[in-house]
């Protein structure tokens, strides 16, 4: 017996207005690989603890869009960026930023879940602490299992799991391998969490399930959602960006770009002529 | 018509796995015939002798397993570090690249031609003379490649998004490497290191060549002690002249080879062992 997903409010459409801060704004990025651009001249803001949905055919630039979010792309090899992506104010490509901090603001979840798997439960929703040395020292256990809960929790697998903490990550199920990596990464202490279709190596269940879950965090944290998923998109999201061959076509709240599209593409993509 | 053309084929490729499985079981039955009479608990603390039934191979035994010991001590650190540089951070740059050919190249040059190279670096040039450490450093340099290929082979098993997921947790790449990336490769490098040791201890020639000591009464005392190893004192006592000692020779072989079984054993254990524990 599997219980129906709670029904849930419609995504307030109040997000693009001018009270909510912008958290992450995008100002002229350009990324590509070598000579190949992938992401043109791309302005975009995502206002602070709303879910901002990027849509858009495959090669569109979704991925690398994000991962440029969070300083991510640059590690591919050849990989180049331009303009600038601004964090509370804050340009994150500015010389004085450190890449490898920057990353403890901007968390993410990757397309297929990828808990470590020498790791137990527990150690994986630890790993980012204590990767960074930021447990070493000082902490009391009491501390340290607080910790696990409360990331656990708030993704949703505590639960599941709290009786079998010292199981190995890998044992889980996909879905809740995913909300493992998404216990890892709220574990750091984020402001920004950037999932890359979270959901796609998922069943319709667990992604129903974290989808739910996506609508909680909103509350606490400013999300960036990569999906092909168009209904996903719909489902969880208070904007919605439309990307083709890099470029955004549209950005507007969610209901309002799936139901009165301003540009032709838009429709044509939602409606299903391409992609 | 090709049910039994699949039928011959089937046979010659059994009789491709038999033939050769069957001269190394003979082989390995006239030496096991052979040496019994000699195999027992004091063949392998007798030291060497001019009498056959006298003779023994501690002095070899011990020096194969100090030369084991040193020539992991030495070969591993630089291997995988050689390894996690070429893997991790040189990866498309131009000198790695040029690295990587050459460790290949190094990987097929005759073991003979280390043991001169050993033998102008080692006991020469940095005036270690015929020692233990001369030899291990010189095995060392000869299976240094097969650590680096094995290495290498371990790292790039380890899924790619392993290493993205630590980067965007905030942590550094070597942080990411030492928590995350290496226990994953663990078993892998492990594993190519054990069978990269047994190579070496059953080198002969380059030890020759370095000059180990065939006929040896005492055990080494330190590094620079001269020393004897299995294959040098099974070449020495196949080399004599008398009937006796081809006995001696084929105890020895027979110690070798459990020996080396015994370290392929444990690398295919400690394979097993974490390829079950971990889920990939």
């Amino acid at each position: 017996m599997i219980a129906a997903p709670a029904p849930r409010a419609p995504p307030t459409t109040t997000a693009a207005d001018a009270t909510t801060p912008v958290k992450l704004a995008v100002r002229a990025l350009d990324a590509g690989f070598g000579a190949t651009p992938v992401v043109r001249q791309l302005t975009l803001d995502v206002p602070e603890r709303r879910v901002l949905a990027i849509i858009g055919p495959s090669g569109c630039g979704k991925s690398t869009l994000v991962r440029c979010l969070n300083r991510m792309h640059e590690l591919v090899p050849g990989a180049t960026v331009g303009g600038s992506v601004l964090l509370d104010d804050h340009d994150i490509y500015a010389r004085d930023v450190d890449p490898v901090l920057l990353r403890r603001r901007i968390g993410m979840v990757f397309q297929k879940p990828n808990p470590f798997p020498t790791m137990s439960i527990r150690e994986n929703v630890l790993a980012g602490l204590r990767l960074t040395g930021a447990l070493r020292g000082g902490r009391k256990q009491p501390a340290i299992d607080g910790i696990v809960e409360q990331a656990l929790t708030r993704a949703a697998l505590w639960d599941e799991v709290k009786d079998r903490l010292a199981a190995a990550g890998g044992s889980l199920s996909g879905g809740q391998q995913q909300r493992l990596c998404i216990a890892r990464a709220l574990a750091v202490e984020p402001e920004v969490l950037l999932m890359d279709e979270p959901c796609s190596a998922l069943d319709p269940i667990a992604t129903a399930r974290i989808e739910d879950l996506i609508h909680v965090l909103r509350e606490r944290y400013t999300i960036v959602l990569v999906t092909h998923n168009m209904q996903q998109a719909a489902r969880a999201s208070d904007l919605t960006a439309f990307l083709l061959h890099g470029e955004l076509i549209e950005c507007a709240p969610t209901e309002r770009l799936f139901t009165q599209p301003s540009d032709r593409r838009t429709e044509d993509y939602i409606t299903g002529k391409f992609g | 018509m090709s049910a039994r053309r699949d039928l011959w084929f089937t046979l010659l490729c059994a009789a491709a796995l038999a033939l050769p499985l069957g001269v190394l079981v003979f082989l390995f039955g006239d030496v096991l015939l052979l040496g019994l009479e000699r195999l027992s608990p004091a063949f392998l603390t007798s030291y060497p002798s001019r009498h056959a039934e006298h003779a023994g191979v501690l002095p070899g035994l011990v020096g194969t397993a100090l030369l084991g010991v040193m020539t992991a001590g030495l070969a591993l650190p630089f291997g995988v570090g050689a390894a996690i540089y070429l893997e991790e951070y040189g990866g498309n740059r131009r000198i790695a690249r040029a690295i990587e050919v050459n460790v290949a190249n190094l990987a097929g040059v005759p073991s003979v031609v280390y043991g001169i190279l050993g033998l102008a670096v080692f006991v020469k040039t940095l005036g270690l003379g015929r020692s233990l450490i001369a030899g291990a450093a010189t095995l060392a340099l000869l299976v240094l490649p097969i650590v680096i290929v094995s290495t290498r082979e371990a790292l790039r098993a380890v899924p790619m998004g392993l290493r993205e997921a630590g980067l965007a947790l905030g942590a550094t790449r070597w942080q990411t490497i030492r928590r995350v990336v290496l226990p994953a490769a663990a078993p892998g490098i492990l594993t190519g290191a054990i069978l990269a040791i047994s190579r070496a201890l059953g080198e002969t020639a380059p030890l020759i060549v370095i000059g180990a000591v065939a006929y040896i009464t005492y055990l080494p005392d330190g590094p620079r002690a001269a020393f004897t190893a299995l294959p040098i004192q099974i070449f020495s006592w196949v080399s004599r002249p008398q009937a006796a000692f081809a006995h001696n020779a084929a105890a020895g072989i027979v110690v070798m080879l459990l020996l080396l079984l015994l370290l392929n054993a444990a690398a295919v254990l400690v394979r097993d062992r974490f390829s079950r524990g971990g889920s990939r």
